[in-house]
């Protein structure tokens, strides 16, 4: 078995998933929920083997390295990320129709990265040796898998919320399946509560790097700028919930800004500006 | 006159201690802060000077467009961030802190209202037993209470992790302190850059202000070398360097290795692999297209000669085996870069052992002189950036202090339960700061606990 072959296997599986979910949020039969559930987890364990499978796969080259070294490899352990914080969700708080919303993420990622990007397995250059990678990486990258699920669930949030001051919310229909707002706004918190505090470690990782390997811990290249909007967005998001006027959709709405800009810190700021970070360089 | 001065001073107060600025400046930073990652920052590149209005590029060299994360409104920015921060805090503390210091012991009508669930149920035994039941429960389960009694009756408070309270003060104060150590940083220390010949040594560095500034001590290339990977990507540039005290080498620095990634660092001031090159001389002869009139040729490292023909030219690159990069070719290659008198500029490689390559190119391009290269004496030198900052550990402390206190505000809970003993009943409420919903469950929990031990009613 090869990596690759598991890396497609997972992308069907997020599409089933997603598909089942669809079909549950439109039918409100219990059981396609649990099948969508399953679907992926299911995926997330094809995922799981095919990362290590891969990480083997590269020492068998020669090149060994973790695989986090790419813009292909990363794309596919964001979508890895996203689908273990939803799970992690799942297991604690079982609103299966989150899934609709957050496993449409994870399958844009993997089906980009299996279609749209070069999967070869490269050596390390030398900027990229070092054991700082690892770290972080994985912080930044599960920080950002958070906001993907808060962006998700800000989304239900702003549904319901339209829906219910709109007054045409009949209560057997679609929206009685959601959570209720109260809650939807809790776990838009909890999870912005576990992706802020791994966005400031990948961001303090990122400068611990950058200090060890070029002698300043900061330097204003773009992709730092950009993680730092980021940061401060959500960093003004936590201080929403104390200040009046601020509470509820806006709050909402500050969680999918941030989002935005997560992906463009991540992937934009490679397209469109130049800078120190070798991610989606094109080559 | 003293009553505006002092609505005045009352307002200004109000407006640094209020959260809507601290959103303000938050959203206004993360705006902010991305026009210096459209526009470029520092030396301007030629091609967009050229492409930019010269109206343009006085606006925002007078706006500071260029240097933005340095100009004067960028820093104030951080500056009101600080003093609402410093503000917050000082309005803030002095509650919590008497919160943690002075808990409310008694277990009041007014406390019991403010609870959420709070649960009463009659107890057994007489007042005196039951209370020390009751301290026994919370003991094993929560917390040792504080027993007090007054208003004719028991009161007990259980509390656990109250400084958690604090975890935010801690978060705050950190990001101050991180801005203390960059101040620390530009105030005392710098960033330079250096060039060493193999086996030159240098004992002075050019700063980013173009400012020469004396390490104290010399530093030494002793070898530089560059591996690849056998697809021809680069692998490692490494650096061979010794330290010298009045010119006496310092033992434990003496043929250091530097790699990128893997610096030196001596007496607080670090080296870092970042470029490198050849500065030798490479040997060419040049003959006519049908092989007359050889002259011999050296070009010094990146300088530029001038042929017989009027063309010039200089060497972008060169190896001494230039079969890793093109199969069934051997020896020495260099690839030039000629400049016609015509204009024309082309970049070719020449070769060593294969003098009908050279030829046949030359041939292709009709008239032009046929370049030979002969191989080349090598010194390389390193390019090292050199940086120094004694603020640095404050940074790292005021991370480390970020991170600690970050996960305690989130995740720490300060609980507190109260209990009252009175007129044959007991009542018992509490809160916490976070986590609402798993402090219910704990609460019901140990209030049915409580009720069967107490009440003398059998255990389901
Ligand atoms: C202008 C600057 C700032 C001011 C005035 C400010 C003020 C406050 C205040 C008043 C609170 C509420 C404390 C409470 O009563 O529980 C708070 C919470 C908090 N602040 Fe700030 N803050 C500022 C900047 C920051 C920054 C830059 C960070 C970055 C990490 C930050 C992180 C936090 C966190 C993590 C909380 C706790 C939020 C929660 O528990 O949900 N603050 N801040």
């Amino acid at each position: 078995m090869t990596s690759s072959l598991l890396f497609n296997v997972t992308t069907f599986a997020y599409l089933i998933s997603m598909l089942l979910f669809f079909a549950f949020l439109a039918s409100r039969t219990k059981v396609l929920g649990t099948a969508g559930m399953l679907a992926a987890y299911a995926g997330l364990l094809a995922q799981t083997v095919a990362i290590g499978l891969r990480w083997k796969e590269s020492y068998d080259l020669g090149v060994g390295h973790a695989p986090l070294s790419n813009l292909y490899e990363s794309v596919v352990f964001f979508a890895w990320t996203i689908v273990l914080i939803y799970a992690l969700l799942d297991i604690k708080y079982r609103y299966r129709v989150i899934g609709a919303f957050v496993m449409p993420f994870a399958l844009l990622g993997m089906a980009w990265a299996q279609l749209g990007l070069n999967t070869g397995i490269e050596p390390l250059v030398p900027a990229l040796q070092s054991n700082w990678l690892l770290y972080h990486v994985i912080t930044c990258f599960l920080g950002y898998a958070a906001f993907a699920v808060a962006c998700g669930i800000s989304i239900m949030y702003l549904i319901k919320a339209a829906c219910e001051s709109g007054g045409e919310c009949s209560s057997g229909g679609i929206m009685a399946m959601f959570p209720p707002i109260k809650v939807l706004d809790d776990l838009n918190y909890r999870a912005i509560m576990v992706g802020f505090p791994l966005l400031t470690l990948g961001i303090i990782t990122g400068a611990a790097w950058a200090n060890y390997a070029w002698g300043t811990y900061w330097s204003w290249d773009p992709k730092e700028t950009w993680s730092l909007i980021v940061w401060f967005v959500y960093a003004a998001f936590l201080h929403a919930r104390f200040t009046r006027g601020w509470v509820g959709k806006r709050a909402a709405w500050l969680s999918i800004i941030g989002f935005a800009a997560t992906i463009f810190c991540y992937l934009g700021v490679n397209l469109f500006l130049s800078g120190l970070h070798s991610y989606g360089g094109g080559k | 006159m003293t009553h505006t001065k002092n609505d005045f001073l009352h307002s200004l107060w109000d407006f640094f201690c209020s959260l809507k600025l601290t959103m303000a400046l938050l959203i206004g930073l993360a705006l902010i802060s991305i026009i210096g990652t459209i526009i470029p920052q520092g030396n301007l590149p030629p091609e967009y000077v050229q492409q930019i209005s010269p109206a343009k590029l006085k606006l925002y060299t007078s706006l500071g467009f260029f240097d933005m994360y340095h100009s004067w409104w960028f820093i104030l920015l951080l500056y009101l961030l600080t003093v609402n921060l410093v503000a917050c805090s000082i309005k803030r503390l002095p509650h919590i802190w008497k919160i943690i210091k002075n808990p409310v012991t008694i277990f009041d009508s007014s406390l019991e209202k403010s609870l959420p669930g709070v649960v009463s149920f009659p107890h057994k035994d007489g007042a005196a037993i039951a209370k020390d039941k009751v301290a026994e429960v919370l003991k094993s389960e929560f917390a040792a209470p504080l027993v007090t009694e007054a208003e004719g009756g028991w009161h007990l408070f259980a509390q656990k992790t109250p400084w958690c309270r604090l975890a935010v003060y801690c978060v705050h104060l950190s990001v101050i302190i991180i801005f203390i150590g960059a101040i620390i940083g530009s105030a005392f220390g710098y960033k330079g850059f250096v060039t060493i010949m193999e086996g030159e040594t240098v004992s002075k560095v050019m700063s980013r202000s173009n400012k020469e500034i004396d390490l104290g001590f010399s530093l030494r290339c002793e070898q530089f070398s560059v591996t690849h990977y056998p697809s021809g990507a680069p692998k490692e540039f490494k650096s061979i360097l010794t330290v010298l005290e009045n010119g006496q080498p310092v033992p434990d620095y003496t043929n250091a290795r530097v790699i990128v990634n893997d610096p030196l660092n001596y007496k607080g001031i670090t080296f870092y692999q970042s470029s490198y090159g050849n500065a030798g001389n490479y040997f060419f002869t040049v003959t006519d297209l049908n092989g007359k009139n050889p002259v011999s040729l050296t070009v010094a490292g990146q300088a530029s000669v001038n042929l017989p023909d009027g063309s010039s030219m200089h060497v972008i690159e060169a190896t001494k085996d230039v079969s890793q990069f093109a199969a069934g070719l051997t020896g020495p290659a260099a690839q030039v870069e000629l400049h016609a008198p015509n204009g024309k500029t082309e970049s070719f490689v020449v070769y060593a052992n294969h003098p009908e390559l050279n030829i046949q190119h030359a041939q292709q391009h009709g008239s032009g002189p046929v370049i030979h290269y002969r191989g080349a004496q090598e010194r390389m030198y390193t390019g090292l950036q050199v940086a120094k900052d004694p603020g640095v550990e404050v940074v790292w402390l005021g991370c480390l202090l970020m991170v600690v206190g970050i996960y305690a505000a989130f995740f720490m809970s300060h609980r507190r339960v109260w209990v009252r003993i009175q007129n044959g009943a007991v009542t018992i409420g509490g809160n916490a700061s976070k986590n609402q919903a798993g402090f219910q469950l704990f609460m019901e929990r140990l209030a049915s606990k409580l009720k069967t031990d107490l009440s003398g009613e059998e255990k389901p």
